[in-house]
């Protein structure tokens, strides 16, 4: 999927999507978002925002013409994240969250005092980095996907323009929403759509596919009624026109 | 050592919160703790009837918490358990009358003075079940073997984990070995595969739990009662001992030999 070169940016991210807007006059802006939004409403309908604004002014009406915006396709902005101090007085007037949540991170490694005869200090065995919570590990670019360490449970919701990686459970309940690809190394039992921005080329793959419903595109299915046999890792993509599941095997 | 606090929550009302909440009280408090437990179901009080101590109510948690009396005047003593007191939710208010801050200000005041703090919260994940997590130091979670507890319970322990109040552990209520084992009811293990979190109690059907907690008189003190038996289990693991899980099915064993014998026997009749 090939983001258009708006100055808009997408990412995933747990509390929703966060959305970059870039510079410009606030109703261009604005309306560029707009654009977006008609292009693919599938993709943000029901979904959780954040606008990222920058050291931009606004004032209460700018703000609540993007929230009405937003609504107009149903999607709820929570959060105004600037750097100018106004505009966060805006965003708590509004009642929206003026910063992302502070999540407590690791404290990195201390490194080892220097030792009187200079010996070479041991080396991490892995970098602290690699112990930051997944979000922290989203790039900018909607191409490259989201990977959550974790099990979503009934009524979390993950949405990236990309592709997305579950190491986990889907339980009932939760929701998938990815741009490209979604595969889940674990059970996949909720609902799930990938290519939700039209791509019909997406697939859906899990250790044991057993979605609430799935979706890829526009195209929808349920998964067959009554028990199933052992599961085995399957695929599910889009074939002449519907859904079909194959077992993922390697030809 | 301060209090344990315990926040009992299930996200889906009537899955037994209050009166797991009022047995666990009794069970760990026949063990010798001493413990506390808080209706902080505001509104909608009923653990004091479940525990049999309606009738001693004077001033409730409300009244504690806007100044009107002092913690030891609203803590209710027990008639059996000379360990065991009770801090009765207001009927005429309600959840916005106690705040997050209010609880964990009266339960670092209980904290000092026993060894367990019990919170029955309210069902929901709104405000009352906010409030009721706030001052947890551990969350339990109780649902029953059915698809819609278990979904609810599932977004309860989501909710948990983001508060960084986890990882919460489970309890499975009013099981029925029976319709378990012909294959009409989620097992234990089926609610475990969703909820991926510690068991830390299986309690059985039981009509006798019904009996008692009309009557006041919570079935952990009953010897003969299975699901007592099982409360008092959850009570010792709470405290930190292992004790191994119950199996219900060798007891129904036979009894559900007997009864998938009889369901033959009859569809041989009518067929």
């Amino acid at each position: 999927m090939k983001s258009p070169d708006d100055g808009i940016i997408i990412k995933g991210s747990r509390e929703g999507l966060l959305i970059t807007l870039g510079p410009g006059a606030w109703h261009i802006v604005l309306s560029t978002l707009e654009t977006r939004l008609t292009a693919t409403p599938d993709f943000f309908k029901g979904a959780r925002v954040a606008l990222l604004v920058g050291p931009r002014k606004l004032v209460e009406a700018d703000v609540r013409a993007a929230r009405d915006l937003l609504a107009r396709y149903d999607v709820v902005l929570w959060g105004l994240m600037s750097d100018d101090e106004e505009t966060q007085h805006v965003a708590a007037v509004l009642g929206l969250d003026a910063q992302l949540p502070q999540r407590e991170r690791p404290e990195p490694r201390p490194q080892p005092v220097e030792p009187a005869i200079s010996i070479e200090p041991p080396q991490p065995i892995e970098p602290a980095t690699s112990h930051e919570p997944i979000e922290a590990s989203i790039a900018d670019d909607p191409e490259i996907g989201l990977v959550a360490r974790r099990t979503l449970r009934s009524g979390q919701q993950l949405r990236h323009p990309g592709s997305i990686a579950v190491l986990g459970d889907v339980n009932p309940g939760a929701e998938v929403v990815a741009g490209g690809d979604i595969i889940v190394w674990g059970k996949l039992r909720g609902t799930v759509h990938a290519g939700a921005m039209g791509n019909d080329n997406a697939i859906v793959c899990a250790l044991n596919l057993a979605p609430t419903q799935l979706r890829i595109a526009q195209y929808i299915a349920r998964s067959p009624e009554g028990r199933r046999r052992k599961p085995t890792p399957e695929v599910a993509r889009v074939r002449n026109g519907q859904i079909v599941a194959e077992s993922w095997e390697v030809k | 050592m301060p209090a344990r606090v315990i926040t009992v929550t299930s996200g889906k009302g009537g899955v037994g919160k209050t009166t797991t909440t009022a047995n666990v009280s009794v069970a760990l408090a026949l063990l010798g703790k001493r413990v506390a437990c808080l209706d902080a179901d505001i509104g909608l009080r009923n653990l004091d009837v479940v525990l049999g101590l309606e009738n001693r109510i004077i001033y409730d948690v409300v009244d504690v918490i806007e100044g009107r009396c002092h913690l030891h005047q609203a803590l209710i003593k027990d008639k059996r358990l000379s360990e065991l007191y009770l801090l009765p939710a207001s009927q005429k208010r309600d959840k916005s009358a106690v705040r997050p801050e209010d609880l964990i200000k009266l339960c670092n005041d209980l904290k000092p003075e026993f060894d367990f703090v019990l919170i029955d919260s309210a069902a929901g994940i709104e405000e009352g079940f906010r409030t009721a997590v706030a001052p947890a130091d551990e969350v339990v979670i109780v649902t029953n073997p059915e698809v819609s507890a278990v979904r609810d319970a599932d977004r309860v322990v989501g909710l948990i984990e983001a508060a960084e109040k986890g990882p919460a552990r489970l309890i499975v209520n009013r099981l029925k070995p029976g319709l378990v084992q012909r294959g009409d009811m989620l097992d234990t293990s089926d609610v475990l595969d969703i909820l991926a979190i510690d068991l830390i109690g299986i309690v059985p059907e039981d009509e006798g739990v019904l009996i008692s907690t009309n009557r006041g008189n919570p079935a952990a003190f009953d010897e003969k009662s299975k699901a007592g038996q099982s409360f008092r289990n959850i009570a010792r693991r709470l405290s930190g001992e292992d004790v191994p899980f119950e199996t219900f099915k060798e007891q129904s064993g036979l009894f559900g030999r007997f009864s998938r014998m009889l369901r033959r026997d009859s569809s041989h009749r009518s067929g």
